[in-house]
């Protein structure tokens, strides 16, 4: 399936849904997304992956782009994944040691919160 | 031993498609479920990279995608080989493998990163924005690419010629199909 973006407002994070595939066609609207938000001065971003069925090294690069936007001005950005077939990506190219990774939206904010 | 060849132009949009007619090859070859999703992944990897260099190179110019099946009939009478050794490079006589072959036809020549340059994680390895060269993919990062492949094949060769580079990458067949393939 194609790639279906969301986000919402939660205190001050702001909870970015993706959904479906990011892939070297469809990861530039990711990376649209993410720019547009940093550049409305949203600097905590919780990016939630529950629903995404698949992630190639260019949506890794998007996320780590992201990651460099927010650290630009101090903030965060978080990822929500429990998908295994997900997480390993992320172990094979090192990043679980770049992100953090959450099991709940709630569980970042609050990590974020008690740092 | 049957062979399914896929020609794409050199477009994201067509990566997809790759993934998804090799990840139902692998499937019919009998490759574990478990490993569809690496097949899914090193092959759309591969693809990646080959439609970021002809981007930059030979934008018209086509991608070649071979999908080998090796656990039909041997090829025994093919008269071009030793029947006696009927895998070349393979270590076992038994041992059939499920081969992607990703060939694409920009000079290998400044397109390529070799998977080892990985140190650098946050400091311009990875092309954001204004860090994409001309004509180039956003967040597309071929060294990134080729890690992922190489951590997610069971072999891999990479041979960056002139002509273009070409990615073999296999499986083994009808291998202990009990193992747990996420031990990784």
């Amino acid at each position: 399936m194609d790639l279906k973006l969301d986000h919402y407002t939660e205190g001050d994070t702001e909870i970015v849904v993706v959904e479906g595939e990011i892939d070297v066609y469809t990861a530039p609207r990711l990376r649209e997304l993410l720019i547009d938000l940093v550049n409305k001065g949203n600097f905590h971003l919780v990016v939630n992956m529950e629903k995404v069925e698949f992630l190639d090294s260019t949506g890794l690069g998007v996320l780590v782009g992201g990651l460099k936007r927010v650290r630009a001005h101090d903030g965060t950005l978080d990822l929500v994944c429990t998908q295994e077939r997900i997480l390993k990506i992320f172990r094979i190219t090192g990043l679980t040691k770049v992100f953090g990774i959450h099991g709940s939206v709630q569980e970042a904010i609050d990590k974020r919160s008690s740092k | 031993m049957a062979t399914i060849t896929l020609t794409i132009s050199a477009l994201p949009a067509h990566v997809r498609t790759a993934r998804l007619m090799a990840a139902t090859v692998a499937r019919r070859a009998g490759i574990a479920a478990s490993a569809i999703d690496e097949i899914r992944l090193a092959v759309g990897e591969a693809c990646s990279r080959a439609v970021a260099a002809h981007k930059l190179h030979c934008p018209t110019q086509p991608i070649q995608l071979q999908l080998i099946d090796g656990s039909g009939p041997d090829p025994a009478t093919d008269p071009s080989t030793d029947a006696s050794n009927p895998m070349p490079g393979s270590t076992g006589s038994a041992t059939r493998r499920f081969e992607v072959v990703v060939s694409d036809r920009a000079p290998a020549k400044d397109t390529e990163e070799t998977p080892h340059r990985l140190e650098p994680l946050l400091d311009g390895l990875f092309l954001d924005g204004e860090d994409t060269p001309p004509g180039g993919i956003s967040g597309f990062s071929p060294g990134l690419g080729l890690a992922v492949i190489t951590g997610l094949a069971d072999e891999v060769s990479i041979e960056p010629e002139e002509s273009g580079t070409v990615v073999r990458m296999s499986w083994p067949l009808h291998a202990d199909q009990t193992q747990n393939p996420s031990s990784n």
